[in-house]
């Protein structure tokens, strides 16, 4: 690797030719303000908030995308770029509503913290402001154009991650916007509910759309018995917004929303085991009876939206399989209730989530079993924090405690559903059991962990060779999908999560885009795992006992009845 | 990737039906046969329409219409022919007529009447009637000697006309003179020679002569364009592109329009060269949708190429492959911006991209791509046909060639011209342009369009290259000149130039986004009525002035791409030479041109006024009281500031402030 000299605010330094001069900067502490850039994304260079002086430079010159070359000049603090920040910050003020006291990302909004640092003035004489109306259309986000500083982010990350490109700039000058196409509501776009777009928004342009108010409600009302299961990637990374570092903080949790109200408390890594026995065997028998293959994994309904727009002819390769959110609601309703003699028309069932899809899957008109929804509300892990916030309920503080039973019993195969490649991993514990009715010399599978976009291997399976595939980030799903269509690729099995990294890294999580806390979420997934009293979702006993009261077997009727949907294709331009 | 354009238009008919060769060309052979279409010494009267958009918009047609209804009836037994523009614009409909043994002699502002006169006085008859004549095209602006017969009294050669006098024509060789329609015409013309020519050169060498040419692009920044293709032909291929930016986009432009309609060939050559040069067999003219005639000639012109073997694969017999693709853009003003085109092209929204990576070595489809203005590829056949020394020798040491100019405003004579560099403003509005119209005042003239700036009386002795232009505060652009009387109001200029940019921007990044709206802001403020000020107004006004120039200069040294850069230029370069305008408008609350409507005030004098009524009959927002036979009074915050009682008055007894 070449190096170059770069002498930055006085100091000369050597890097690696190629670098940008932030991250030159950003790698030897010089911390320059951005608002626009995203990290492994083509730089656009929008906001110029980024801007530093480079000698022989005609004007001020966006860090986030110009490259360094040898002996230059770097200077990142003097009062022409100073003023030069301040007075961008100024402008986007000017048209932006001083509505800070009340918007959600206050305290964590980009915008709020350049105004302070830079000590941003209030210009009284620039008046016009731009204005369009909220967009809530969706039951999973919510637009407010008017907080939109036009970063562009939002439209980088549909389009370039997630390979949906449902946002684009609209308009020109002043007046431009960041809309749908032809001003659509969301709700009738091809925006598969992701949340990605959330997660890097600066300000509070774009959010979930809010349901804490809706679960008060509900504990308020003494007729309802209000229930909930925690997804297994909300356990690591709540513990963010709360300053608790512990690998799970499951149990923590448990205890805090046995304290607001909840009656009981489940695991939604059970489902994930149920999941797994329902999906497994569905492949055995598609691979055994000459079924539709490859066979793909139905947990992520952004990934479910993102077939039925984009891949509708790819319907059949689904899996019919629920997700563990809708199977849990399922088996909360229809077993559960029975069980403890409560009416299931008052069970009022909230899932918590790290996914802002799930809030449109809930609600989706397939998710009921005899007019019964399987759930009644979705919480992402940003809300669950404010409602805890709400009740007085400080997460250190509360006492540990297990999940309640038995629909809080899991595996280690259930916990690492979280991550991409959790769901192939877990599956093929189980299925390489079913098929040879032995277990896995090795257990963990690495084959299938990490972040990288598409993963691929091929595991032997008794006498199948078993060919597998693994994509996280919707872009990467259209790329195995279009090998998989044009022939180049042939799979048996393919798991594909909406977000990149797969849960864990979903549009519900606490915001912001740091690697380095993915990748501390993603070592807590496997460390919970690695702790699991059983790893196998086979060994799960509550599972085997609920098939034994009321399932059956797997993919039994009655499995089918309460487990099992399929999807529709949906127009690729709403 | 070619012919992606199947035009509508009939098959052109052409002297050859065949590929042409190397030989032929460059040997002067296919031009010698083709000479007859020069019409030096035609055997029939031949008469010429100009047939441009301007030509057309002025009826054109009718005139074209009537000279082929009368030729059908066989009144008159002429050849006639379409030529684009001759850049005498204002003087439009434009005809020239060719007769056997006289000189071509060309009429203005021709309409139906007009044409019947000149058939049957000249065409028929044997009188010129002079006063229809502007001059004597022949020869212009090169060609033998010829005599002005005895009896045209008063009739010049075009060449001793003000308008063309001062002018030198490389660019506009052919426009106006040429059917744009007959590639023969343009071969007949030395058309083709020069991509004759780089055939038997290096790559590299037609690089090396483009550089030593001083040619420098035409499209506003002045980039050196030798230095810009030895960028892409350093660049590893196989697939490199070519593209034209003819998105001509500044208010009061239309030098790429005339270029493209009148002399389409002269472009395709250059665009041909500059393949050759760098290594790209194929090139994209990125020309705006509101061009379609331009866009109509362009298409014939390609198909005509192609079907000679001037495009396509082999050309002239050679390796050389170079096709066109025609992309229309969609009327954004910053797809003028080279990365903005280049995303147009790629049908992405034209928004302008980081350089670095420079198109030159990352451009269209990610491949090395050259990007020239239109008339820049239309000096390249000319320097490579005449040498690159010839084309040094015009202009001054930084600014090499001849600028074309869209003249324009108020000036006698406004229109297409072309003019050596280091020409001063001073020739170019009082001696081409014929002075300010109504001899008023001159003011100042405003270059470069949106991006360019307002230069003010003690800049007309300034000789015109880009280097002088840019330290006045203006820029050449593409060649926008505007020229401005004593009745202009600067902070108007300045404001819908701002207003333009506003509309223009694409968005993308804040201080443009933002910081040109504010702009527009703080100017409608300082040019808002005082009546309906408060005092918290006055206050909020004053901070704007304040803010004025910082914001302009926030966004000079901030904004992401030449239009934003450039988009203060207007209001910094009236600051700098009209200071004293901006604070009577903002100190005084008035404007001294009288062009801010709300900052005039009309007042009846007292001692004149006798009462008769009329005004406050007229007032439309009934804002005049008064009695019949007293003094009558303006109410100030009624008054709309129409005009209409100070026109009425009979006594002018209402004065305006």
């Amino acid at each position: 690797m070449s190096m170059v000299n770069v002498t930055i605010n006085g100091t000369k330094h050597q890097f690696e030719a190629g670098m940008t001069v932030l991250e030159a900067c950003r790698k030897i502490g010089v911390e320059i303000p951005t608002l626009c850039h995203l990290k492994n994304l083509a730089p656009s260079g929008s906001c110029r908030i980024c801007v530093v002086e480079v000698e022989k430079a005609r004007t001020l010159v966006p860090s986030c995308a110009f490259p360094i070359a040898e002996g230059m000049v770097v200077r990142t603090n003097t009062e022409r770029i100073r003023q030069a920040r301040k007075m961008i910050v100024e402008l986007l003020l000017a048209n932006h509503p001083s509505d800070c006291l009340n918007c959600n990302r206050s305290l964590t909004c980009e915008l709020q913290k350049l105004a302070m640092e830079y000590e941003a003035e209030h210009k009284p004489h620039m008046k016009a402001k731009r204005h369009h109306a909220i967009d809530a259309s969706s039951p999973s986000l919510v637009r407010d154009p008017d907080k939109c500083i036009i970063c562009g982010r939002c439209v980088r990350v549909c389009e370039e991650v997630q390979g949906v490109g449902a946002i684009d700039f609209t308009k020109r000058g002043f007046e431009s916007i960041v809309l749908p196409a032809f001003n659509d509501d969301l709700a009738d776009t091809t925006c598969v509910n992701c949340g990605q777009c959330i997660k890097v928004c600066p300000t509070g342009a774009l959010s979930e759309n809010f349901s804490v108010k809706d679960v008060i409600d509900a504990l308020n009302d003494k007729d309802k018995v209000v229930v909930c299961q925690v997804a297994p990637a909300v356990r690591v990374a709540l513990g963010e917004s709360f300053g608790v570092d512990e690998d799970n903080v499951a149990p923590l949790l448990v205890d805090a929303l046995h304290r607001i109200g909840f009656k009981y408390v489940f695991d939604t890594n059970f489902a994930a085991d149920l999941t797994i026995m329902e999906e497994g065997t569905e492949l055995i028998t598609r691979l055994t009876t000459g079924g539709t293959l490859p066979m793909i994994t139905s947990c992520s309904p952004g990934w479910i939206k993102f077939i039925e727009h984009f891949y509708p002819q790819m319907l059949p390769n689904l899996s019919t399989c629920k997700s563990p959110q809708q199977m849990q609601g399922a088996v909360i309703k229809a077993y559960w209730a029975k069980k403890m003699k409560i009416d299931p028309k008052n069970v009022f069932n909230v899932s918590i989530m790290p996914c802002t899809a799930k809030k449109f899957e809930a609600q989706r008109p397939e998710m009921e079993v005899d007019g019964i929804r399987d759930v009644d509300v979705v919480l992402t892990t940003r809300e669950v924090g404010k409602l805890l916030r709400a009740f007085d309920v400080e997460l250190k503080a509360c006492t540990k405690t297990d999940f309640d039973n038995p629909l809080g019993e899991s595996s280690g195969a259930g916990a690492i559903f979280g991550a991409t490649g959790g769901v192939m991993e877990a599956a093929l514990r189980t299925g390489y059991k079913l098929v040879t009715g032995k277990e896995l010399d090795t257990i963990d599978i690495e084959a299938a962990r990490g972040f990288e976009g598409v993963k691929e291997a091929t595991v032997q399976v008794g006498d199948i060779p078993l060919s597998i595939a693994i994509a996280s980030g919707l872009a990467n799903a259209r790329k195995v999908l279009d090998a998989v269509i044009s022939g180049q690729k042939k799979y048996h099995f393919i798991e594909i999560m909406a977000c990149p990294g797969g849960c864990l890294n979903g549009g519900g999580q606490p915001t912001h885009f740091d690697v380095e806390a993915l990748r501390k979420r993603l070592a807590k997934i496997y460390a919970i795992d690695k702790a699991a009293k059983i790893r196998r979702s086979h060994d799960n006993e509550s599972v085997k006992t609920l098939y034994a009261e009321f399932l059956q077997k797997p993919n039994s009727p009655v499995s089918h009845k309460y487990l099992h949907t399929h999807y529709h294709a949906r127009p690729e331009k709403c | 990737m070619s012919a992606m354009h199947t035009s509508k238009q009939p098959a052109s008919k052409l002297a050859f039906n065949r590929r042409l060769t190397r030989e032929e060309i460059s040997s002067g052979a296919l031009a010698k046969q083709l000479e007859n279409l020069l019409d030096r010494n035609p055997a029939k009267t031949v008469v010429y329409v100009g047939l441009g958009t301007c030509g057309l918009a002025s009826g054109g047609q009718k005139v074209w219409d009537r000279l082929e209804e009368r030729k059908s009836k066989g009144e008159i037994d002429v050849v006639l022919k379409k030529t684009g523009c001759i850049g005498y614009c204002q003087q439009e409909v434009m005809v020239d007529v060719k007769k056997p043994g006289k000189p071509r002699v060309s009429f203005s502002n021709v309409d139906v009447a007009r044409i019947d006169k000149i058939i049957d006085s000249y065409i028929k008859g044997d009188t010129l009637p002079t006063e229809l004549v502007i001059g004597i095209s022949e020869s212009y602006p090169e060609g033998p000697e010829f005599q002005i017969p005895a009896d045209w009294k008063g009739v010049k050669a075009f060449k001793d006309l003000p308008y063309f006098k001062k002018q030198k024509r490389v660019v506009l060789k052919n426009c106006g003179t040429i059917d744009p329609d007959s590639i023969d015409e343009y071969i007949a013309r030395d058309g083709y020679k020069a991509l004759t020519k780089v055939l038997d050169m290096t790559p590299r060498a037609v690089v090396d002569e483009i550089k030593a040419s001083g040619l420098r692009g035409r499209g506003g920044g002045g980039f050196p364009t030798g230095s810009k293709w030895e960028f892409a032909f350093n660049q590893p291929g196989p697939q490199k592109y070519i593209v034209m930016n003819a998105d001509e986009g500044d208010p009061g432009a239309f030098m790429d329009r005339s270029v493209l309609e009148g002399d389409p060939h002269r472009v395709i050559e250059g665009m041909a060269i500059g393949g050759f040069a760098i290594g790209a067999n194929h090139g994209y003219i990125y020309c705006r949708a509101e061009y379609p005639l331009a866009i109509e000639k362009l298409e014939r012109a390609i198909a005509d190429a192609r079907s000679y073997g001037l495009l396509g694969k082999n050309i002239l017999g050679t390796n050389f492959e170079f096709d066109l693709t025609i992309k229309k853009g969609a009327g954004a003003f910053v797809c003028g911006e080279e990365t903005a085109l280049l995303a147009s092209i790629e049908g992405k929204r034209g928004m302008p991209k980081p350089r670095p990576p420079f198109p030159a070595v990352q451009g269209a489809f990610n491949k090395p791509t050259v990007i020239n203005n239109v008339e820049t590829f239309a000096n390249v056949p000319e320097i490579i046909r005449n040498g690159a020394a010839w084309f040094a020798a015009m202009g001054t040491p930084k600014s090499k060639g001849t600028k074309v100019f869209a003249l324009t405003g108020k000036v006698k004579l406004s229109g297409l011209i072309e003019v050596p560099m280091g020409i001063t403003l001073r020739e170019i509005i009082f001696d081409v342009g014929g002075g300010i119209l109504n001899d008023r005042g001159f003011k100042a003239a405003q270059i470069g369009g949106p991006s360019g700036g307002c230069l003010p009386t003690q800049c007309l002795e300034t000789a015109i290259d880009y280097d002088s232009l840019i330290e006045a505060g203006a820029m050449m652009g593409s060649g926008g000149l505007v020229v401005m009387d004593d009745q202009t109001c600067m902070v108007d200029v300045a404001r819908f130039f701002i207003n333009f940019t506003r509309s223009e921007s694409c968005g993308k990044c804040i201080p443009c986004r933002e910081g040109i709206a504010r702009l527009q802001e703080m100017l409608e403020k300082i040019v808002e009525a005082p009546e309906t000020e408060t005092g918290n107004m006055a206050l909020e006004r004053m901070k704007a002035v304040i803010d004025l120039r910082k914001t302009c200069e926030l966004i000079r040294d901030t904004a992401a791409c030449g239009l934003g850069q450039t988009a203060p230029n207007p209001i910094l370069s009236t600051l700098r030479y009209f200071k004293e305008e901006y604070e009577a408008h903002i100190y005084d609350r008035k404007c001294p041109a009288g062009r801010c409507k709300s900052l005039l005030r009309y007042m009846v004098d007292p001692q004149a006024c006798i009462g008769c009524g009329i005004c406050k009959k007229k007032c439309p927002n009934a804002a005049i009281v008064g009695e019949i036979k007293h003094a009558h009074y303006i109410v100030a915050e009624k008054c709309v500031r129409c005009g209409v009682c100070f026109e009425a008055c009979p006594k002018k007894a209402i004065s305006c402030s």
